[in-house]
């Protein structure tokens, strides 16, 4: 268990967040945003479990943030499809470009 | 090197090469089974941690909730066998730059900082999380558990009012 740095497991962390960046970066499609969106959440998680276990053992308080972030990922996840399914029957399409009324 | 270290890296190599797949395709269908390969992998570290519990959170709400919920949405909103368009040159290059160098940096501030082991035991259970996420004195979590419930109950109505169709004047 404790052969591995704790740094390094950040590290994974880390990489897993901007790779949720980039897809948010590159990506023009509603579903893959979110997707990109949950990724990131998951490396905060990650985070949040590591510094908990490794820096602070005595205390809980890593944990609850992680359940709470994925209890609320769980609610926006389920929000932004009833807003894609709604924008879908409106315009057709789910891609960011397409929705631009309400530009400028 | 021993087998704990072999396992680690494993995960993450795992969780990483899933990632990338899961952001580079260009189905959107099997982008979203590679993100679920990813939060297994998650889950797989969490385990790896020993915090079992997180772990079965992990599978329970992400794994068995979130991407049936994304995988549902795409086959209601679009042809899960078209590809998607490649995304322009420019776009492509000035993300990952801009990624490469956001990562250079957080490395290096991860680095510097070189967080140590406390090597004390990490002493959770689900007893000690119950007591305390219900517990309205001192380190307790009762406020944001009823703000969270309040938080999904409005969400709920939220999802039902905003995909409902509306269309009374047809009876």
């Amino acid at each position: 268990m404790s052969e591995i740095p704790v740094t390094h497991i950040l590290f994974v962390s880390t990489a897993l967040f901007f790779i949720g960046m980039y897809g948010l970066f590159t990506r023009r499609n509603m579903i893959t945003m979110l997707m990109a969106i949950e990724l990131i959440l998951n490396s905060v998680n990650i985070n949040f479990v590591v510094f908990n276990k490794y820096l602070y053992p005595e205390k809980l308080d890593g944990l609850f943030f992680t359940i709470f972030i994925i209890t609320i990922a769980a609610a926006e996840a389920a929000v932004a499809i009833a807003i894609i399914i709604n924008l879908y029957r409106s315009h057709h399409s789910i891609d960011v470009e397409d929705a631009t009324e309400m530009k400028y | 090197m021993s087998a704990s270290q072999i396992i680690f890296y494993l995960i993450s190599a795992f969780i990483l090469g899933c990632g990338i797949l899961a952001m580079t395709t260009r189905k959107i269908f099997r982008s979203a089974i590679w993100l679920l390969f990813s939060l297994v992998g998650v889950a797989a570290l969490y385990f790896w941690m020993q915090v079992e519990f997180i772990a079965a959170v992990q599978i329970v709400v992400y794994v068995g909730g979130i991407v049936v919920l994304i995988i549902f949405s795409i086959f209601l909103t679009q042809q899960s066998g078209k590809e998607m368009p490649k995304p322009p040159l420019g776009r492509n290059i000035a993300a990952v730059l801009a990624v490469l160098f956001g990562f250079a940096l957080t490395f290096l501030l991860i680095n510097k900082y070189g967080f140590t082991d406390q090597g004390k035991a990490f002493d959770w259970s689900v007893n000690k999380i119950g007591t305390q996420m219900l517990n309205t004195g001192e380190q307790g979590f009762a406020l944001p558990f009823e703000v969270v419930s309040i938080l999904l109950l409005a969400a709920m109505v939220g999802c039902i009012v905003i995909a409902m169709r509306s269309k009374p004047e047809e009876k």
